[in-house]
C-alpha cells in the first residue's frame, strides 16, 4: 500500500476532515510538552473504537509507525513520532461512558480530560485520585500510558492503582478487554502491563477507573523557609514523625519567581523555598496532623506557616503549584525537566548537589517537586537558540540523574521514559531486565511499529540520544 | 539530539521577521490552554488550539511553513477570545501573536470579502457620519418592508445573514451637549467612548450608562470628535487605519483632561487599554498612548472601583452573567460586574456553566465563521437554559446581539441586558418599564 492509497483508505474510515496531511496541519503535532520535535506524515483522529481498529489495521498493512497521542502534555517526548509515520490522536474519544457510584467506578474514553472525571462526580462527593499538575489538560489515556502520578500520589498511589481495566486495540486491530470492572480478574495482569507501556503495546480505547470518596476534611499548610536545607529537613522530619500527608510539595525561589511572574497567586518571592503540606481525612485526624506538621515546620526554622483559610485559598495555592511547569516560559524560552527520585532522607543532600550542578554548568535550575515522594523535578532553564547551550543542558541533566542513582534513587518517578530518558534506562536495569521487557513488547508489537524508538535504549547509540527520523518517500511504502 | 527538530526540508520558504515575536518564546507548549479554547473543544484538532497556532506562527516566522491559505484558515478560525491567556501559567499574550499574524495576512475571506472588509475598516468605521448614514439606510430597509421582500428573494446563505442583522432602533444616541454634569456631589470627571455601533444600535445603553455615571457623581464628557476605537480593524488584520484611529482618539480624549476614560463595550475597552502596545513603535505617540491606556476603564470596573453612591431600588429579577471575553480574559475584569449586580436589591445572580466561555459573537466572527459561531452559541444557550433565569447580563454589544439572536433561535426565552441597563433601572428616580 502506498502513501496515496493509505491516505485514501484512512479518509474512508474516519472522514477527510480527520486525516491531516498538509504541513500547516501536521507540523503542530511534532511536539508535546517536552523539548523534542519530529513531524508526523499523517495525523488521524478516529471517532470511535471501530475506527481506531481500522486505522491500526491500515497502518499494519502499510507497515508505518503509529504513535498514539492524548493531549500532548507529556514531558518526556512520549507523543513525539520519533520515526515519523502516523500520529493517532485520541482527542475525539472523549466521552465518559458510565459512572457507577455504588461500585465507585467510571468507564471513560482515553481522550477524556483527567480533571473532567473529577468534575463529573464531585457533586456526589467523589473524585479521581491521580492528579498530575497538567490535570486540566492531560488525558486519561496519556495518564495510563505514562502511569502518571501527581501531588496526591503520596497518599493515593499512581495511575496503576486506580485503573481496573482497559479496552485496547492490538496490533492486528483486534479489540480486547484487559482487566475488568471488578478489582480482581484471574490470569495475567495484562491491564497492569498496559499501564505505563507508553503506547508501545497497543492503543487503549476505554479505561475503567476507580472513584474515591471525597474526604471529610482537608487542611492545607503553606510553610515558608529562608533556607532550602531547612525545608528539605522538614520533609524528612514530617514523614519520620509518622504523618502521611495527602501531598507534600516543594517549590524553590526560582520556581516561585516563575509562577509569580506568569499568573501570580501570592507566593512570597523572597523565600528560598515553600512547602505545601496537605492533610486529608477525618476532622480529628487532620487537625491533629496539621498542628504536628506545623510544629515540625517551625522547629526547622520556617519563617511562617499559613493554614489555607478556605477552599478558595487552597485552590489558589494549588493553581500556583500546578501551573509551575507552564510558568517556566516567564524565565526562559525552553526548559528541560528531569524526573529523578531519591530516598526522602537524601533530599537535603540532593538539593545541595543540584545547586552545585547549576553552578558548575552555569545554568539556572528551578526546583518544583513532590517532596514527600522524593520525586524531584529540576527544570533546567535555557534558550535553544543559544549555540552550545543545549549540550550543557543535556550534560547537566545527566549529572542530576547520576546523582539520583548514586544516592540510591531512580531516573523517573512519573513522567515516563519516552525519548528523554531512554538513554538512561540502562543505568537502572541490566540487559536481562531490559530483554524481559523487550520480549513482552515483541508479543504485542511484533513489527515494532507502536510508538517506536521509545522506552528502550537504542542499541546503536549506547547511552546517547541520537536518532534520525525515518524518511518514508512517497509511494515507497510496501 | 536530532530529535529536537525535524531538519530535512525544514526551511521551505523565507523567514518572516515581523512574526518573530518575543511572546512566542514564552510558550513552553505545556498544553494547559487546550481545554479552555472554544475551537479546540469543538474540533479537538491541535491546529485549532492556541498552542497549535502559536507553533504555526513560530514555524512561519522561521520559514518552515508558508503563509498560505491553510495557515490563514487556522489563524482566522480563532475567535480571539483570549481564554487561553487566562489559562496560561506563563502569561503568554496570545492576542498579540494572533493579531500580529493577522496583520501579516490581511483581512479574512474571499477576495471579495476582503475588499468589502477593507472598505469597512478604512472608509467607513473611521467616519462616524458615514456610519450613521449607512445605519439610517439600514433602518429604512428594515422599516419600509424592503427587508421582507428581500428575504423572500435572497438565496439561503444571504437570507441567513440577513436574519442575523440586528434591528436598528428608531433613535440614535448623539447628545447635543458634550458635558453632562454629575447629579449630587461631584466625585470625578470621566470621558466616555460613545463608540461606532453603540450609539446606533444601543443608544439606550449609552444613555443609561451616562445616567448611571452621573447619578454616581461623575461629570461625563462625550468628546465631540471621537471616532471608532479600531478594535475590529486590529482583530481582522487591518493596522494602518487602526493606528490612525488610535492616534486620533488619544488626542481627542487626552484633551478632555479627565480622571478616567470609561468604556461600556468590552471589546473597545480591551483595545483601548492596548493602544500603548499598538503604537509601541510610534515615537511621537508611544508615551501619550501609554498614558491614555492607563486611564481606560471598563464602566463596571470603574463604578465598582469608586463605589455606588446612588440609592438602589429593587429590581426583582433572576439573571445570569455572561463574561464578555474581552472583559474577563482581555481585561481581567470578572468580579466587579458581579459585585455591582449583587448590590441591586431583589436581583438574584445565578452562575451558569462556562460563564467565561465565548458565545461565538467575536466581532464579525459570527458572519465570517457562521458554523462555529452557531455551534458555540447553541452550547451557550444550553448553559443559560440550565440556570432558569429571566435574563442574561452581558456588558458588550457583540455578546448582546449574539445572545439575543441565540434566545430567538435556540431559546430559552430570556431578555438580554447590559449591566448598565439594570444599574440604571435600579438607580432611576422613575421606574422604567421593561423594554
Amino acid at each position: 500500500m502506498n502513501r496515496t492509497d493509505l491516505i485514501r483508505e484512512l479518509r474512508a474510515v474516519v472522514g477527510a476532515q480527520f486525516v491531516l496531511i498538509e504541513k500547516e496541519d501536521v507540523i503542530v503535532y511534532e511536539q508535546d510538552g517536552s523539548i523534542f520535535q519530529v513531524m508526523p506524515e499523517i495525523v488521524v483522529l478516529p471517532g470511535d473504537v471501530e475506527q481506531v481498529s481500522a486505522v491500526v489495521k491500515l497502518a499494519k498493512q502499510a507497515a508505518v509507525p503509529i504513535v498514539p497521542r492524548g493531549s500532548g502534555t507529556g514531558l518526556a517526548g512520549g507523543a513525539v513520532p520519533a520515526e515519523g509515520g502516523i500520529v493517532l490522536s485520541l482527542a475525539r474519544l472523549n466521552r465518559i461512558l458510565k459512572i457507577d457510584l455504588e461500585n465507585r467506578i467510571a468507564i471513560v474514553e482515553p481522550g477524556v480530560i483527567n480533571l473532567d472525571v473529577t468534575k463529573a462526580v464531585a457533586k456526589d462527593g467523589f473524585f479521581y485520585a491521580p492528579d498530575p499538575s497538567s490535570q486540566a489538560a492531560c488525558s486519561i489515556g496519556g495518564n495510563v500510558a505514562n502511569n502518571s502520578g501527581g501531588p496526591h500520589t503520596l497518599a493515593y498511589g499512581v495511575t496503576t492503582n486506580h485503573v481496573l481495566g482497559v479496552e485496547a486495540v492490538l496490533d492486528d486491530g483486534v479489540i480486547v478487554w484487559l482487566g475488568g470492572e471488578v478489582p480482581d480478574t484471574p490470569g495475567y495482569d495484562l491491564c497492569g502491563v498496559f499501564v505505563g507501556s507508553e503506547g508501545t503495546l497497543g492503543v487503549v480505547t476505554k479505561v475503567a477507573v476507580k472513584l474515591m470518596q471525597t474526604r471529610e476534611s482537608v487542611r492545607t499548610l503553606l510553610a515558608i523557609f529562608d533556607e532550602m536545607d531547612n525545608a528539605t529537613q522538614t520533609v524528612v522530619d514530617i514523614t519520620a514523625a509518622g504523618i502521611i500527608p495527602a501531598a507534600l510539595e516543594m517549590m524553590d525561589r526560582t520556581t516561585i519567581e516563575a509562577v509569580e511572574r506568569g499568573a501570580p497567586v501570592g507566593f512570597p518571592r523572597d523565600a528560598e523555598a515553600v512547602l505545601i503540606v496537605e492533610i486529608e481525612g477525618l476532622t480529628e485526624h487532620t487537625d491533629r496532623s496539621a498542628s504536628l506538621a506545623r510544629a515540625i515546620c517551625q522547629r526547622n526554622g520556617a519563617r511562617e506557616v499559613k493554614l489555607a483559610a478556605d477552599e478558595a485559598e487552597r485552590q489558589r495555592l494549588w493553581k500556583g503549584r500546578k501551573g509551575a511547569f507552564g510558568a517556566m516560559g516567564t524565565l526562559a524560552p525552553n526548559y528541560y525537566v528531569q524526573d529523578g527520585v531519591v530516598p526522602r532522607s537524601k533530599l537535603p543532600e540532593m538539593m545541595r548537589r543540584i545547586a552545585a550542578i547549576s553552578k558548575q554548568f552555569n545554568l539556572r535550575i528551578a526546583n518544583v517537586f513532590h517532596a514527600g515522594d522524593g520525586n524531584l523535578h529540576p527544570n533546567i532553564l535555557f534558550d535553544m537558540r543559544a549555540p552550545g547551550e543545549l549540550d550543557r543542558v543535556i550534560e547537566a541533566g545527566a549529572a542530576t540523574l547520576r546523582a539520583c542513582i548514586e544516592l540510591g534513587g531512580s531516573i523517573t518517578g512519573e513522567h515516563g521514559v519516552g525519548l528523554e530518558k531512554k538513554a538512561y534506562i540502562g543505568l537502572l536495569f541490566n540487559e536481562a531486565d531490559l530483554e524481559a521487557m523487550a520480549r513482552v513488547r515483541r508479543v504485542f508489537d511484533p513489527d515494532n511499529r507502536f510508538n517506536p524508538a521509545k522506552l528502550f535504549p537504542t542499541p546503536a547509540s549506547c547511552g546517547e540520544i541520537r536518532l534520525q527520523p525515518a524518511q518514508i518517500p512517497a509511494g515507497l511504502w510496501i | 539530539m536530532e530529535l529536537l527538530r525535524n531538519k530535512p526540508g525544514d526551511t521551505a520558504t523565507t523567514k518572516v521577521p515581523a512574526l518573530d515575536l518575543p511572546e512566542l518564546y514564552q510558550c513552553v507548549h505545556c498544553g494547559l490552554c487546550l481545554n479552555q479554547c472554544p475551537t479546540y473543544r469543538a474540533l479537538h484538532l491541535e491546529p485549532e488550539s492556541p498552542r497549535g497556532r502559536i507553533h504555526l506562527v513560530k514555524a512561519a516566522a522561521e520559514g518552515r511553513i508558508e503563509l498560505n491559505d491553510r495557515f490563514k484558515e487556522h489563524i482566522y478560525l480563532c475567535l480571539l477570545c483570549r481564554a487561553c491567556e487566562t489559562a496560561c501559567p506563563s502569561g503568554v499574550q496570545y492576542g498579540r501573536i494572533a493579531e500580529t499574524a493577522r496583520e501579516q495576512l490581511g483581512p479574512p475571506g474571499s477576495p471579495f470579502a476582503r475588499a468589502v472588509l477593507n472598505f469597512v475598516f478604512t472608509r467607513l468605521l473611521p467616519y462616524p457620519r458615514r456610519l450613521r448614514f449607512v445605519f439610517t439606510l439600514l433602518r429604512l430597509y428594515q422599516r419600509s418592508g424592503l427587508q421582507r421582500i428581500a428575504r423572500s428573494l435572497l438565496p439561503g446563505k444571504l437570507r441567513e445573514m440577513d436574519s442575523m442583522l440586528p434591528t436598528v432602533p428608531a433613535k440614535f444616541y448623539y447628545p447635543v451637549t458634550s458635558i453632562l454634569p454629575a447629579i449630587g456631589e461631584r466625585r470625578a470627571k470621566v470621558a466616555m467612548l460613545n463608540g461606532c455601533v453603540m450609539p446606533l444600535l444601543f443608544g439606550d445603553v449609552n444613555e443609561a450608562t451616562v445616567r448611571v455615571l452621573r447619578r454616581n457623581g461623575c461629570d461625563v464628557v462625550l468628546p465631540k470628535n471621537q471616532i471608532c476605537c479600531g478594535a475590529l480593524n486590529i482583530h481582522n488584520g487591518e493596522s494602518a487605519a487602526a493606528k490612525q484611529m488610535a492616534r486620533h482618539n488619544i488626542d481627542v480624549f487626552l484633551e478632555a483632561n479627565v480622571d478616567a476614560i470609561v468604556v461600556n463595550s468590552a471589546g473597545c475597552g480591551a483595545a483601548m487599554k492596548e493602544y500603548g502596545y499598538l503604537l509601541r513603535d510610534d515615537l511621537a505617540y508611544r508615551d501619550k498612548a501609554a498614558r491614555f491606556s492607563s486611564l481606560v476603564k471598563d464602566t463596571g470596573e470603574y463604578l465598582a472601583g469608586i463605589g455606588l453612591v446612588a440609592g438602589l431600588r429593587p429590581v426583582e429579577m433572576t439573571v445570569t452573567y455572561q463574561d464578555p471575553c474581552h472583559l474577563a480574559h482581555g481585561q481581567r475584569v470578572r468580579a466587579q460586574p458581579r459585585t455591582l449586580l449583587q448590590s441591586i436589591p431583589g436581583l438574584k445572580l445565578v452562575e451558569m456553566d462556562g460563564a467565561d466561555r465565548c458565545c461565538g459573537s467575536a466581532g464579525i466572527y459570527n458572519l465570517t465563521h457562521a458554523d462555529m459561531s452557531q455551534h458555540l452559541l447553541k452550547e451557550k444557550m444550553q448553559a443559560v437554559t440550565a440556570t432558569h433565569v429571566d435574563a442574561v447580563v452581558a456588558p458588550n454589544p457583540g455578546c448582546m446581539l449574539q445572545l439575543r439572536y441565540g434566545a430567538q433561535r435556540f431559546g430559552p426565552d430570556v431578555k438580554i441586558y447590559h449591566l448598565m441597563d439594570l444599574l440604571d433601572r435600579a438607580c432611576s428616580e422613575t421606574d422604567l418599564t421593561p423594554k
